[in-house]
């Protein structure tokens, strides 16, 4: 049945099946067809009528399948004009069901068979490592997230036209250079999976990074981040790396409230109030992981160290020795001087400064990052030396990122100057 | 699909070793498959010559027509259903190992 409602119902509710239905309807069309392009163009056709129809006959009772239909309805139409002789149509005429039949809300709907696979297959083809990482974040965000280009080029400072020129561009490479559709086997899912998940982390911080000013409009990216990892969870259930993901998202984003103040000034983890930290989002991410497996990835070790720093009442009750433990095991998997930074203050936290400047004083490969002599001016404040702290905050400031971080370290200088 | 294959040197791939090359295999295997339409070796670029004509006058040069570090060892036209099984095609070319493989698709004339 449907169900007649107001203009501005409508929007809301195609909006909403934009942002639920758009990859089933995208992976859907791409099965029939083999062609990523025209899926997307049938999709957005799909969703511009059903603004029109659904105004005038109300929603109806499945909106995805509606939209599904209609979307394939178009694909068969379009293939018809473009070639009866088309390989792709002779794909098509292969289907078992039987597509022409034009779709109306008081029509029974078809029973829209979309497993999880399709899905999957569609995440796993926008990500191919073979696109570039922006083109591959840009299609995700618009064939996996339904997320419209216009708000995807804000969301990346860029102009609507060059966004769209980017997706116009990934989606001819995945027909020319011949990227399949499909989710890759076995012995290749873990590297496979690994490029996934990059995406999904850098949507993350892309939109977590946002400052106040520019929050609006990116902070979408951290929610559609949250949301297709979800997802991937969803599809990968036993896959404890994106499991690990999504409990670092919610560890993290659950302290955003808390890690700037009123002015805009960063508050550093110690000096958080941990009662605006999202009790719920923890509750969930420590859930998720369960008991350590016996081979952890990167990500699920990230989010066992945010859950040590979240679950700790304050932080003198940190478990700094488990941190550091975790951050060993890390480096084991991958190593990089910004793990041994890490550990280093966790080290000190547990063993006292000396031994944290131990580990940094072997640090190699990092000599342009702010946090290192902030790291070390911080140890050497705690054992008393101010003035080499003074000297090592100022190295600090030379290289700062942001105004942000500067004030920050311009806070400290005249702290050590002054005691 | 097809595919070339550019088998390429790169400088900061560890030193080709006689004792593990698999060319002779994988090009058998291919062979075998019906997958490998054709390839070969190219002579280093020392022994390039470039061509161009301008104003319709003839120009021609020694060596390759752009300096680079890394050159075109060889090349491989291969037909296969699609990137990953080229890339998994590529993966198994002893210059993965000790170089680098380019993989272009072909440009069919429509």
């Amino acid at each position: 049945m449907a169900v007649r409602v107001t203009d501005a119902t409508v929007a809301e509710v195609v909006a909403e099946a934009a942002s639920e239905q758009t990859a089933r309807i995208v992976s859907t069309v791409i099965r029939m067809t083999g062609d990523f392009a025209l899926a997307e163009d049938c999709m957005q056709d799909a969703f511009a009528k059903a603004l029109v129809d659904w105004r005038r006959n109300g929603v109806p009772a499945n909106p995805g399948a509606w939209l599904t239909t209609v979307a394939k309805n178009r694909a068969v139409d379009l293939l018809r004009r473009a070639a009866s002789e088309s390989r792709a149509l002779r794909r098509v005429a292969l289907e078992p069901e039987e597509p022409g039949k034009p779709a109306g809300p008081e029509r029974p709907m078809e029973e829209v068979d979309v497993d999880t696979d399709d899905r999957l297959r569609l995440i796993f083809t926008c990500c191919h490592p073979s696109l570039p990482m922006d083109a591959r974040v840009a299609l995700t965000l618009r064939t996996v997230a339904g997320l419209g280009s216009a708000q995807i080029a804000r969301a990346f400072l860029v102009t609507e036209p060059t966004m769209e020129k980017r997706l116009v561009r990934a989606r001819a490479k995945i027909k020319n250079a011949g990227i399949p559709y499909r989710v890759p086997p076995a012995d290749r899912l873990a590297e496979r999976r690994e490029g996934v998940l990059a995406v999904l982390y850098l949507l993350f911080t892309e939109g977590y990074s946002a400052t106040d000013g520019d929050s609006i409009i990116r902070r979408p990216l951290l929610v559609e981040a949250i949301r297709l990892t979800r997802m991937l969870v969803e599809l990968m259930p036993t896959d404890t790396e994106s499991r690990g993901l999504l409990a670092l998202m919610l560890l993290q984003h659950a302290r955003s409230d808390a890690r700037v103040d009123t002015h805009g000034e960063l508050i550093t983890l110690e000096s958080q109030d941990r009662s605006l930290w999202d009790a719920p989002a923890i509750a969930e991410a420590h859930e998720i992981l369960g008991d350590l497996p016996p081979n952890p990835g990167r990500y699920e070790l990230q989010a066992r160290i945010a859950a040590c720093h979240a679950t700790a009442p304050t932080p003198e009750s940190t478990d700094f020795v488990r941190i550091a433990m975790l951050y060993s095991v890390l480096w084991g998997i991958a190593p990089s001087p910004i793990v041994e930074l890490n550990r280093a203050v966790a080290v000190a936290m547990s063993q006292g400064p000396v031994a944290g400047l131990a580990i940094l004083a072997a640090i190699t490969g990092l000599d342009d990052y702010y946090l290192l002599p902030a790291t070390r001016a911080d140890l050497l404040r705690r054992l008393g030396c101010v003035g080499d702290a003074a000297v090592e905050y100022e190295r600090a400031l030379d290289l700062a990122p942001s105004d942000t971080e500067r004030r920050y370290l311009g806070r400290r200088i005249i702290e050590a100057r002054h005691s | 699909m097809e595919y070339m294959l550019f088998v390429c040197t790169d400088s900061t791939a560890p030193a080709w070793d006689p004792a593990d090359d698999t060319t002779g295999e994988w090009v058998n295997d291919l062979d075998a498959r019906g997958v490998r339409l054709h390839g070969d070796r190219l002579r280093t670029p020392v022994d390039a010559t470039t061509v161009k004509v301008r104003g319709g006058e003839l120009s021609v040069s020694a060596g390759p027509f752009a300096e680079t570090t890394e050159w075109v060892a060889g090349y491989d036209v291969i037909n296969c259903a699609d990137l990953d099984e080229a890339i998994e095609i590529a993966a198994q070319h002893p210059m993965a190992r000790y170089g680098q493989i380019e993989i272009r698709p072909m440009w069919p004339f429509e």
